[in-house]
Formats: C-alpha cells, structure tokens, sequence
C-alpha cells in the first residue's frame, strides 16, 4: 500500500481524473473530499456491511404479510 | 419450468420471466437468477432464487409508501443491466417482516434498493449515498405520514 502524508487542504491525484481532498481534521475525524467522474463508485466501507446485513435480515423475514392501508389511487387496479 | 419456492411450494415460471442478477445481492453473490412471484396479500411480491429454495426476499415498489423516493444509479450499473433510459426500470425495495414478539416494524431497504431492466430481466441492487435514503425505512409509518 502506498503511504502518504497530507496537511488540511492538501490533495492527492489519483489517475486522470480523481482528486482526493483533505478538508477538516478535527481529533480522530478526517473530513474528506472526493472528485470523480460518475463512472467511479465512491461509498464509505461500511455501506456494503449496512446493506449485507439488511440482505440477511431481510432473508429471514418471517412470511406474514401484513395489509397495507394504501391511498385509493395506489390501489391495484 | 417447475421451480421450488420458500413459501409457495412448487409452482411453474414461464422462462421468459427468469430474472438475472448478474452480481447477486450483498451478501448473496452466488445466488444470480431469480423469479418475481405474486404474494397475497399486494403489493408484496417474493424475489424467490432458483439457486435455493430457502432464499426468498419478500420486496414492494418503494413509490407506493415514499412517492418522493429518487433513485441515483451510477453509469456502470446502467451498463451491467444495459439500462439507457428511466423508463426500462423497475425499483423494487426489499422488505423485512421481523417476527411479532420483537416489537420491531415492517421496514424496506431504500439504500439498497433493486433496479430491474424489464426488457432483459436483468437486475442488481444499487448503492444509494444520499443520506435520505436509509436501509430501515418504517413503511406503514411513512404510509401515514405521506397522507398527512
């Protein structure tokens, strides 16, 4: 992994088209800006463990549904 | 064909409607074709695989209790699903119906939501990072609220 030591302001360059910005350090929290084209997923780690463990949830739902009191024009026709 | 479901027993599926989930879902990579089936009562529906008959999804269309609901996909998954315009899309929500004595609600998934091409079949479940959209959203309270 290569290491790099940044100040507040800072960025890194990844590529042609990916700059990382050092916003705010502020104790153990590091603010962070990222600049990518839209073809580049940027997500926090924890969100895939988030949606894995309400995939699993899910998973083991128990099938009773309930009745939905939906507003008339959301009603199936 | 015949497929063996988690809570309809077996039941036929014409091929045509075989769903695709070329990546799977967090969590269930290994499982990539399944079938959409009517559940009783609407508007649930059962995402059930056809890899294993003990993985079943119940899921709803997010827009019947949060019609403000947006959905920001990213351009790879549009090119995984081959989506090019909103209109081939289906959104659906995955739903978890915890057991009655837990005292937890009814609550659907809208960060993670799934987006179907409806002309493929064709599906993956997307990554929202708008912090509206949450991976527990009370569906009968946000039913309510969306009629005050």
């Amino acid at each position: 992994m290569l290491i790099l030591s940044r100040k507040v302001n800072e960025k890194i360059v990844i590529g042609d088209n990916i700059t990382i910005s050092i916003i705010e350090i502020k104790g153990d929290q590091i603010r962070i800006g990222v600049d990518a084209p839209r073809c580049v997923k940027v997500f926090r780690q924890e969100v895939f463990s988030e949606i894995r463990d309400a995939n699993k949830a899910a998973s083991e739902s128990v099938p009773v549904l309930p009745k939905l009191k939906l507003p008339a024009d959301k009603r199936r026709k | 064909m015949r497929i063996m479901t988690k809570f309809l027993g077996e039941t036929e599926l014409d091929e045509q409607r075989k769903l695709v989930f070329p990546r799977g879902l967090y969590g269930f990579e290994q499982h990539i074709e399944y079938a959409l089936l009517e559940a009783e009562p609407q508007p649930f529906f059962y995402l059930q695989s056809l890899s294993d008959k003990d993985v079943c999804f119940i899921v709803i269309d997010p827009f019947l209790f949060r019609p403000d609901f947006e959905v920001d996909i990213e351009s790879a998954d549009m090119e995984l699903i081959s989506i090019q315009e909103p209109k081939q899309a289906a959104v659906l929500a995955i739903v978890t119906i915890p057991s009655q004595d837990s005292g937890l609600s009814l609550t659907a998934n809208l960060q993670g939501p799934l987006v179907i091409n409806r002309e493929t079949n064709t599906g993956c479940q997307i990554v929202q990072n708008d912090p509206r959209w949450k991976t527990k959203h009370d569906i009968v309270a946000e039913l309510e609220d969306g009629r005050k």
